[in-house]
């Protein structure tokens, strides 16, 4: 069973879909024994970060999550907690990856929306996936380029849009909705045995 | 590279499209979950739906379709349309729309912007302006276009750029409907004054007129609905054509 953590964070309902597409069951849950149990969980996010860690900690997920070790795929916002810090309310994150979460310049525009291509592709997550295919991305703040960082993009200067630590992943863009590309990204994680 | 996006608009009545829609391949034409796969299929960046039903049912109308079209495409789409309230909003996210566009609403109640961004992040809030010239001066108007108001079409982009905005739907009513082309001069005074995604609508009429909105009026999407729903313009021999034009759009390679 696949478990997507709810936590009032996060378009779910796009995500359950996707995963429907490809013919797999998940349930939305924040229960912590569910999320544990789970054979791989993915853990989403939207909005501001300090609300969605203030969530997180209400119902006990943030220790959840560091302890977890079956494969993790934080989607977006759900990428960007997995760092220690976050410039966005100057937070805490989960601390699973070093780094800083930082605010785009002013310099572009802020929110960055729609499709930028993926660059410096690395690991299981990008299988069958080109160099410089295209991924639907809706974000102000951004993961700079890390040693886990297993994919990036441009957007005024080079950053991370993928990360991977361990059983942990994350995806700055949204591959539920990124179509044919995303969709073989979900299929790629869903497929990853540790 | 981030790439300008094309964006298909639907309006929807009572859960149907409106106005002719004259598309090869399809079934219903009538269907919006069926025109918004084909539109997916190739290869659109985004959908908008504009629900332009009055009823009574049309909350629930509508999100019965948000939850239709959430489960059948894969690429992001807006719905817009009478959105009045954070529980208007809140339904809609809820069913799987990635934003939200609000127009009147937000004129009449400016501070539902701070509302909906604190509470849904501004990544999902839209603020569509429809504005004409007045004496040579941009005016904001009200209930799709047909209501003037004194409000300066900048002035106003910049407040709402403050309030909390994620991106700007601008529909010049004077080019809307003429096939003539986009709104460039505007659309490229928007773009230096405002740090958003902007979205140019109104006046789409050939594929030149793409390339002009892109170029001179710099803006970050385009939307438009007779030129596809008639099949006018093919959005991947627009993305052809954009490309060679030197223009970054999204070309998947399957």
């Amino acid at each position: 069973m696949i478990a997507i953590i709810d936590y009032g964070a996060g378009n779910t309902k796009s995500l359950q879909f996707a995963l429907e597409r490809l013919g797999v069951k998940s349930i939305l849950t924040s229960d912590p024994e569910q999320i544990k149990s789970a054979e791989k969980v993915i853990f989403p996010g939207q909005g501001a970060a300090g609300s969605a860690m203030k969530k997180l900690q209400h119902y006990g997920l943030d220790k959840v999550i560091r302890n977890l070790t079956q494969p993790v795929l934080g989607i977006c916002l759900g990428m960007q907690l997995l760092c220690e810090h976050s410039e966005e309310g100057n937070i805490q994150g989960l601390g699973i990856v070093q780094g800083t979460v930082r605010r785009f310049s002013d310099k572009v525009k802020v929110p960055q929306m729609g499709w930028n291509s993926i660059h410096k592709l690395k690991g299981s997550l990008f299988e069958g996936i080109s160099e410089a295919s295209y991924m639907y991305l809706v974000h102000s703040y951004y993961v700079p380029e890390i040693k886990e960082t297993v994919a990036t993009a441009d957007y005024n200067g080079t950053y991370s849009v993928a990360l991977q630590k361990d059983n942990f992943y994350g995806v700055q863009f949204h591959p539920e909705k990124s179509s044919l590309k995303g969709q073989l990204l979900l299929n790629n994680f869903l497929n990853i045995s540790l | 590279m981030l790439t300008k996006r094309i964006i298909p608009c639907l309006d929807i009545k009572d859960g149907r499209t409106v106005k002719g829609v004259n598309f090869v391949d399809l079934r219903d034409a009538g269907d919006p979950v069926e025109l918004a796969t084909q539109y997916a299929l190739e290869q659109a960046d985004e959908l908008v739906f504009l629900d332009i039903s009055a009823t009574e049912q049309k909350r629930k109308t509508l999100a019965d379709l948000v939850l239709r079209v959430a489960a059948a495409i894969d690429i992001p789409f807006t719905v817009g349309g009478g959105i009045s309230s954070v529980e208007d909003v809140a339904v809609l996210l809820k069913n799987g729309a990635d934003k939200v566009s609000i127009n009147s609403a937000a004129v009449k109640n400016p501070n539902l912007i701070n509302e909906l961004a604190e509470q849904f992040g501004s990544q999902c809030i839209v603020v569509a302006i429809d504005a004409k010239q007045i004496n040579g001066q941009w005016k904001v108007h009200l209930v799709g276009g047909k209501v003037p108001t004194d409000i300066d079409l900048f002035e106003w982009a910049k407040e709402v750029e403050i309030r909390g905005a994620g991106e700007i739907l601008f529909t010049s009513m004077d080019h809307d409907g003429t096939k003539q082309g986009f709104a460039n001069k505007a659309l490229a005074r928007l773009n230096t004054e405002i740090n958003l995604p902007i979205i140019a609508s109104g006046g789409a009429g050939n594929i030149s007129h793409f390339v002009d909105t892109f170029q001179q009026g710099k803006a970050d999407a385009a939307l438009a609905a007779s030129v596809f729903h008639f099949g006018e313009i093919a959005i991947p021999e627009l993305k052809k054509e954009l490309n060679q034009q030197q223009i970054a759009v999204r070309i998947d390679t399957i």
